[in-house]
């Protein structure tokens, strides 16, 4: 029995439970975990298929829709040359400083401003009004104060992950379930031991929602900020392919922004497991 | 105020206790005069219709509230506020959710301070054994029953090891058959411990079951209140006919039989 004939028969689980032979455990496994992939990711798998078949069979322009093969085949020229790797590293510097910068000031600020109702009040509408101002449209502003070099760059992309995380922050603080913060009382608990016992560690799966807002904004603002006067940067290579019309490479760098957004969602997801273990169903 | 301490622990003694609400601009009294002397190691219970501030009367006493009138003496000393000498136990286990059982239990210790972690996690231990849950020490309070939080809850109070401990309905929320053995449950554990214990509920049969003294809170204000003795051994027979006339009696004071 090869690997392609479990796979795809359909009623392998029947043919395993009465096969003469004993069936390998890995392909039994593999052929538990099939239905779940396929149910997945078996629509990107059929989009990524037709993609491929429409460009090589000319359903559309393949100079615009290169096919998959090309795409995948500049993606990977460009990072083994070496030529998309600056690209890269200046991208997650912008982005990588700006995130940091608004979780350094965004849970602490949130943090104070959920907890304190006077500073929260005389600050919410501030917050509400800058919130409801586009980042985009305050980037001319932000070249107009900084220059149109690194700072306004990291500066665009700090002002817009600094929301979600702070608005999150004290969303979290806000709703912490007041019954326990009053058992904590009970037990003598102070103001610290209140905050760092009861409230901080309610707070923390808010945050978190936050965060990864935030690290899906840091991302498309810094394409958005690269756009306009960069010469480097992945945002820069997605324009600058298009211009000289190199397209797949304008897919490649697509594809690396799209790569490196599932990469920090998931270092999020992992670290947000670790540290909220107790929410999970089979903690 | 010259007897000995031991004798004294976990007295509590009130005196001309009133508090009001306001309601609609209109003060709304909802304990007025209240005075009761609460021996050491006694089990107290009590009772009312809704609205009768049984619930704020435990509230005085935790000093999660204050009276407007009269005070409350521990041991002879008049307290404002919390203090270590008391623990709470409510209707809703309300345990922390990112903590296991052990760290829940442990909780009290940590907070109030004066014994080490280690210390701490010891003792923690001995009461997660004592309610019967050393299986579950290092499971989430998301992945207990309701039965077992409140047995978790009772843990943390317990651990603290105060003189007195306030329980306000803490069986309240339980199915039927729960209920049945936390009540067989608290009476052993009580007998073990040496806590003086008040406790609120709107369970009659409970409150016999549980009590030495019941406290029977009236709605109307200038109503006395009045205290029932209980002096049947433990643990207690529900169908013994002390038990039901007790039960008879405690209808009739609140028109229901």
């Amino acid at each position: 029995m090869s690997y392609e004939n479990v796979n795809s028969t359909l009623g392998a689980d029947f043919s395993l439970a009465n096969g003469p032979r004993a069936t390998p455990a890995v392909l039994a496994r593999l052929n538990a975990l099939l239905p779940a992939f396929l149910a997945r990711y078996g629509l990107v798998l059929t989009f990524l298929a037709l993609w491929q078949v429409s460009s090589t069979q000319g359903w559309v322009n393949p100079s615009v829709f290169p096919p998959l093969d090309l795409i995948l085949s500049a993606l990977w020229g460009s990072l083994t040359s070496g030529a998309l790797l600056d690209d890269i590293a200046i991208s997650l510097q912008r982005s990588g400083i700006a995130f940091v910068a608004a979780v350094v000031i965004g849970i602490p600020l949130g943090l104070v401003m959920g907890q304190a109702r006077v500073i929260e009040q005389a600050l919410d509408p501030l917050l509400q009004f800058f919130r409801q101002t586009s980042a985009l449209a305050l980037y001319p502003v932000f070249i107009l104060l900084l220059g149109l070099g690194e700072t306004s760059k990291v500066f665009v992309i700090f002002w817009a992950t600094l929301f979600p995380i702070l608005l999150s922050t004290i969303g979290g603080v806000k709703e912490v379930d007041t019954k326990l913060i009053e058992m904590a009382r009970t037990y003598g608990a102070g103001r610290l031991a209140i905050f760092r016992r009861v409230v901080l560690p309610a707070s923390v799966p808010a945050i978190f929602v936050g965060l990864r807002l935030s690290a899906t904004t840091a991302l498309l603002l810094l394409i958005a900020a690269e756009m306009i006067g960069a010469n480097k940067g992945i945002g820069f290579q997605v324009m600058n392919a298009q211009y000289n019309f190199q397209i797949p490479l304008m897919f490649a760098a697509i594809l690396l922004l799209a790569l490196l957004g599932l990469l920090a969602n998931a270092v999020l997801v992992l670290l947000q497991r670790k540290l909220c273990r107790w929410a999970q169903p089979n903690a | 105020m010259s007897l000995a301490p031991q004798t004294l622990r976990g007295e509590v003694t009130i005196r001309h206790l009133s508090k009001s609400f306001t309601l609609n601009g209109r003060p709304l009294p909802v304990l007025s005069d209240v005075n009761l002397q609460i021996r050491s190691g006694e089990s107290l219970a009590i009772v009312g219709a809704s609205g009768s501030g049984k619930t704020t009367l435990l509230r005085i006493l935790a000093g999660l509230d204050t009276a407007d009138n009269g005070e409350v003496l521990i041991d002879g000393k008049a307290v404002k506020g919390m203090g270590a000498e008391r623990a709470v136990i409510f209707q809703e286990p309300r345990l922390l959710p990112w903590l296991t059982v052990l760290d829940n239990v442990a909780f009290g210790l940590d907070t109030r301070g004066g014994v080490s972690r280690e210390e701490a996690r010891n003792r923690a231990r001995r009461y997660v054994h004592l309610v019967g849950l050393q299986a579950f020490e290092s499971a989430y309070p998301r992945q207990l029953s309701g039965g077992m939080a409140q047995r978790v809850g009772i843990a943390r109070a317990l651990a603290v090891q105060p003189e007195i401990l306030l329980l306000d309905e803490p069986l309240g929320a339980l199915d039927a058959m729960t209920k049945i053995s936390m009540q067989q449950e608290l009476t052993r554990i009580w007998r073990d411990e040496d806590v003086t214990t008040i406790l609120v509920t709107h369970d009659l049969e409970e409150a016999i079951y549980l009590a030495d003294r019941i406290l029977i809170l009236p709605r109307e204000k200038n109503a006395a209140p009045r205290l029932i003795e209980i002096d049947l051994p433990r643990p207690r027979d529900r169908s013994s006919p002390q038990f039901v006339r007790h039960r008879e009696e405690l209808l009739n004071l609140f028109g229901l039989h």
